[in-house]
């Protein structure tokens, strides 16, 4: 498979570290100098610029967050005049402002260049028609996607998202073969297919690059099932860039992180330390090229783990997990920090159940109770009560392993748990604090 | 020999099994026997009816977890000696039995069994000279 970039895509780590330290002290002196916001921050905390001598320093400075940007709305963090900025993205905030970023022309390209090594990752070259499915508008998906495609010299169609059967028709005519989009649009799109009774052979599709909402593998294996393609994984997030911060190859093991670009650390939410490579966390950006919005040390709230170990594709660049869950999902029961993702992934390891699950925090008698609820499943609902209840201590033997905290499993009719592609309701906190 | 009988995944909440009922009911499906066995959270309801299938059908659209099990089904004077040979006959074969229910008509008990090995099961009972009942037998009682 073709690399777009090799010179820093599959760079010796070792060089890496002196571009990335080299990057870094020019993105914190530029954030002091022109930001107030990072200046008084540094100051507050006995920091100047001379302070960091390599991406070692890093772990010094403060941390940036979601709210800093919103009390900085709109342009406060704004490390250029706005003469140089030649685009403005935003994100709807559920509550209150939205989340802003401004892009220079130089962004714009960086921004062009890991989009086109994330297209080249999933295979895609110059003789794709890449339907970008994502909205183009404020979200930075659709026109992500579409500087990207254009970039590696593909034939981009930018439908942006909805009206499914436009999506289908030109599907069809266009013989696109790669498809832009949310996994659950994905979906969506392959059942509608299927209800209009299109011939799988009119459809060129090979290959989706799906990302911006978390995604189970149990729902990669559907969309390749249905859609007969091969689902890649993208990560991104507008504070950041947009699309582009990391993307799978199509090795399909973690997703390489434009690291020369974006420098991931994972913290413990909690406790804010950074956590040694291995460890499951919440993961950390800092920019080290950005020049409209730089970020330091930014906590994008998702969870996953990184390792250097060398991809069979070639690339270097280290690789973070699928991620599954957020660190604001985190729940607190009886002092042990937890993730409803681990226990999605216990139940996603045991064949005779499907992964719909519920958990049920309570507190009774002032001790915290964790209840995870279930569904049986067809297949393996015999008539014997005694394989129920042996079904059930397994699944809560697995649980109290994977989780280290004592877990009451109910079985569960099915169907009864809610199903939903993007933000499930997976968890009942009924304590009163 | 075998009689097909059905088995529902119900939680232990009031009102569940009304609504397996209610929707067997719409169907007119008519139930020879009934039995729930329940721990404190969940049970399984079994039930032998007029048509298995459709009964399983009817209630998977409704989203319950059913499914067909093979039971066999003897009928025996209702007195105590008659249920303990029974027992015996299977016990002296090595042969358990997973659950059991029964019902009296008259002086008549029909009992219904699971076993590990129906097959065998129905053979130790023949040679005892036991009266087995197939489905169509059963109804008619
Ligand atoms: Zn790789």
């Amino acid at each position: 498979m073709e690399i777009w970039n090799g010179h820093f895509e599959c760079m010796d780590r070792l060089d890496l570290k002196k571009v990335q330290s080299e990057r870094l002290m020019e993105t914190v002196e530029r954030s002091y100098f022109n930001v107030p916001y990072y200046r008084n921050k540094m100051q507050a905390a006995g920091l100047g610029p001379e302070s960091i001598g390599s991406i070692d320093d890093l772990h010094r400075l403060p941390f940036t967050d979601k709210q800093d940007l919103r009390d900085n709305y709109p342009f406060g963090l704004f490390a250029v005049p706005m003469s140089e900025i030649v685009r403005i993205h935003a994100s709807s905030g559920t509550t209150g402002k939205p989340t802003v970023v401004g892009y220079t022309r130089h962004d714009i390209a960086t921004w062009s260049e890991v989009m086109a090594r994330t297209l080249k990752c999933a295979g895609a070259g110059r003789n794709d028609f890449i339907q970008v499915a994502y909205g183009y508008g404020l979200f930075t998906g659709g026109l992500g996607l579409h500087y990207g495609g254009e970039k590696i010299g593909a034939s981009v169609i930018p439908v942006s998202g909805g009206n499914t059967s436009r999506q289908i028709q030109l599907m069809r005519d266009f013989g696109s073969t790669v498809l832009a989009c949310t996994p659950s649009y994905a979906l969506f799109l392959a059942e509608a297919l299927q209800e209009n009774n299109v011939d799988p052979s009119d459809i060129k599709l090979r290959v989706g690059v799906f990302g911006a909402e978390p995604w189970t593998e149990m729902m990669r294996r559907e969309i390749e099932t249905k859609l007969r393609i091969k689902a890649i994984d993208i990560y991104g997030l507008s504070e950041v860039i947009g699309p582009g911060v990391a993307s799978e190859c199509m090795a399909q093991e973690g997703l390489h992180i434009n690291e020369d670009h974006f420098f991931p650390e994972i913290i413990d939410p909690d406790t804010l330390q950074v956590l040694p490579e291995g460890s499951m966390g919440e993961l950390v950006f800092t920019t080290l090229t950005k020049e409209g919005l730089p970020l330091i040390r930014y906590r994008t709230r998702d969870l996953t783990r990184l390792t250097s170990e060398r991809c069979s594709c070639g690339r270097t660049m280290i690789r973070m997990e699928k991620c599954l869950g957020r660190s604001d999902d985190m729940l607190i029961v009886r002092g042990v920090n937890l993730f409803p993702s681990q226990v999605e992934n216990v139940l996603l390891e045991m064949s005779e159940i499907k992964p719909h699950y519920l958990l049920v925090v309570d507190r009774v008698n002032n001790l915290d109770t964790l209840e995870v609820q279930v569904e049986v499943d067809e297949a393996f609902f015999l008539d014997k009560i005694s394989q129920l209840e042996a079904l059930r201590m397994k699944i809560q033997e697995n649980l109290e392993t994977a989780l280290a905290l004592g877990v009451k499993v109910t079985l569960v009719e099915p169907k009864k748990l809610e199903r939903s592609e993007t933000k499930s309701k997976r968890v009942i906190d009924k304590r009163k604090f | 020999m075998v009689i097909p009988q059905l088995s529902v995944f119900i939680e232990n909440r009031s009102g569940r099994l009304t609504e397996v009922l209610e929707v067997l009911g719409r169907e007119d499906i008519k139930i020879t026997a009934l039995t729930v066995a329940d721990t404190s959270e969940f049970g399984i309801l079994r039930l032998i009816v007029s048509d298995s299938e459709k009964a399983r059908d009817v209630l998977k659209d409704q989203s319950f977890t059913v499914n067909i099990t093979n039971v066999i089904s003897v009928i025996a004077p209702n007195e105590a000696r008659h249920y303990a040979r029974l027992l015996r006959i299977l016990s002296d074969r090595d042969i358990s039995i997973e659950y059991t229910y029964a019902f009296a008509r008259g002086s008549k008990a029909v009992i219904i069994l699971r076993c590990n090995n129906n097959d065998e099961a129905i053979k130790a009972l023949k040679e005892n000279e036991m009266e087995l009942l197939n489905a169509s037998e059963l109804f008619k009682i």
